[in-house]
């Protein structure tokens, strides 16, 4: 059996959006800034995509910008915002969970001279908005709050944020790439100023996001060259990586209510079935506030890339927020941030479900961890210690 | 997992001599939860050999398949031969680690001599003088590895 269980990594792309692909291969011929009929043709596919992906934020079509990434999207719009602004001042405020793209772009503006605000989180990853209020100072020029982690799957309270920000007439952007396709997100009801979102988080192409910037907010654009997308990002657009972001957006619009309701119930036998079926396991990031396919989890005594190992030598494909499954070698800083032991993140488990995952291959995850964990525990000297000392 | 050999993922699969000596003459521990490894080498000596090299390791995959190697290479050594078990030596017995898997997963040989230390201070307490293996201590852990003092 082959279970993949990995889709906030990446999720399977549909057939309908391959099609749409192709079809956007074939019909992008020419370069959409030409003016004769090839380049007539790209345009055409490029902007019936950016309609359908407009139409799945609530937002109007010429507000989206096509990006190679959630990342880029991110980057741009914490890099474009605050730099178009720094006339005004020089301050920035993020939560302490943010995606690295979000993060690591603040560090860069931090060598540029701005000043960064970190707002933490409490022990299910949740920002309080009075912290937000709180790190707010008369030269903030952006506030970038996440939509939901990924890692957690704690959803934040956006909207209250976004009453702050609003009141105090400080642009907020959010990295809702965990968030977009998978549940409503209507960029209106949020009250955000601009708002980042990824392809494959909804079963679209890899490399393609787009970044949503609200009509009059000026941004900096990070790549200079021609006049693609309203000259916010020049470069020669990839035709059949919107088209098939175009069409996962109008597919995850007309099914999400028929999406949830598939994904909720296999995320909840998860998320109760683990800590029922094995001891020191707990959920991790909130019980109720959450993505609906994320099933999160520290597994005590034992570190995550070897349970990743083993599962994936059942067929089971996971993810962890442990050191060892970082490149960096450092413990996610998510699960650090919400006050979680370095002993206890190294044993992060991540199972994301999708929509081609089913009930019974949740049963079977729940059948084919216990032993592995288990057995890593009769590996482990901390589960030594902790039997010796009880 | 295309990043492991497949001699370290046969010794995460099926890892050689996992587990506890009771009455071990020697027991090493290194490594911390902050990196994500850790390890306790247990050692029984007879006749100046290793009769028994056992281990728990909480870690990654290389970090399970560098214990099971380093007692394979361990068991039946001398107390002087053990000393030749370097972090780099067990790299290459395993046909390679991931570069960044080489420092922090890679504490099982540091491990077995913390152990054989162990054993050879008991012996020094004991009034058995100053052993030979001693003196070749310090050549053998070049290797600077996070020290546990857990």
């Amino acid at each position: 059996m082959k279970i993949y269980l990995d889709n906030a990594m990446s999720a399977p792309i549909l057939g309908e959006v391959r099609e749409a692909m192709l079809a956007g291969l074939e019909e992008g011929l020419g370069n959409a800034s030409a003016l004769h009929d090839w380049g007539d043709a790209a345009r055409e596919v490029i902007e019936h995509a950016r309609g359908e992906v407009a139409g799945l934020i609530g937002a109007d079509r010429d507000e989206v910008i096509f990006t190679g990434s959630g990342t880029e999207s991110n980057n741009f719009a914490v890099k474009g915002l605050a730099l178009a602004r720094q006339s005004k001042g020089r301050h920035i405020v993020l939560s302490a969970i943010e995606h690295f793209s979000v993060l690591h772009s603040a560090r860069t503006l931090e060598k540029w001279g701005f000043e960064l605000s970190l707002v933490p989180v409490d022990k299910h990853g949740v920002v309080d908005p009075d912290e937000v209020r709180r790190a707010l100072r008369k030269d903030t020029v952006l506030v970038s709050i996440m939509h939901a982690n990924t890692e957690v799957g704690t959803i934040e309270p956006i909207e209250e944020i976004a009453r702050i920000t609003q009141e105090y007439g400080i642009p907020l952007h959010t990295d809702a790439v965990a968030t977009v396709g998978t549940v409503p997100v209507d960029v209106k009801k949020l009250g955000v100023d601009a708002l980042s979102l990824s392809a494959n988080q909804f079963y679209g192409p890899q490399g393609v996001g787009a970044l949503w910037v609200r009509k009059g907010l000026r941004i900096m654009p990070l790549l200079d060259g021609g006049m693609q997308e309203g000259g916010r990002r020049a470069g020669t657009e990839n035709v059949a990586g919107i088209a098939g972001m175009g069409k996962a957006a109008e597919l995850a619009r007309e099914g999400m209510q028929e999406r949830l309701s598939h994904l909720l119930p296999i995320r909840d036998r998860l998320l109760r079935g683990l800590p029922a079926a094995v001891d020191h396991v707990e959920v991790s990031g909130h019980p109720v506030q959450r993505l609906p396919g994320n099933a999160s989890f520290l597994v005590e005594f034992i570190e995550g890339e070897s349970m990743l190992m083993m599962l994936n030598m059942k067929g089971i494909a996971v993810s962890s927020g442990s050191s060892c499954t970082s490149r960096a070698l450092k413990a996610s800083h998510v699960l650090l941030a919400m006050g979680v032991p370095h002993e206890k993140a190294q044993g992060s488990l991540l199972l994301t479900a999708g929509i081609n995952n089913s009930l019974p291959e949740a049963d079977y995850v729940l059948e084919t961890l216990p032993p592995i964990v288990d057995r890593l525990r009769q590996m482990s000297p901390l589960y030594d210690k902790f039997k010796k000392g009880k | 997992m295309a990043v492991y050999s497949d001699k370290v993922m046969d010794h995460f699969t099926n890892p050689r001599n996992v587990g506890e000596i009771e009455d071990a003459d020697g027991v090493g521990e290194v490594g911390n939860p902050v990196c994500g490894d850790m390890m306790t080498f247990y050692v029984k000596v007879k006749d100046n050999r290793l009769d028994q090299v056992k281990f728990k390791t909480f870690g990654c995959g290389a970090a399970i398949a560098v214990s099971s190697m380093v007692t394979e290479m361990a068991l039946g050594k001398t107390l002087e031969e053990v000393r030749e078990i370097t972090p780099e030596a067990v790299a290459m017995e395993l046909e390679g680690l991931p570069k960044n898997k080489m420092h922090c997963s890679n504490l099982g040989a540091q491990a077995l001599n913390k152990a054989v230390d162990d054993y050879l201070g008991k012996q020094k307490v004991q009034g058995d003088g100053e052993p030979k293996a001693r003196k070749r201590k310090m050549d053998a852990r070049k290797t600077e590895v996070h020290d546990s003092s857990i």
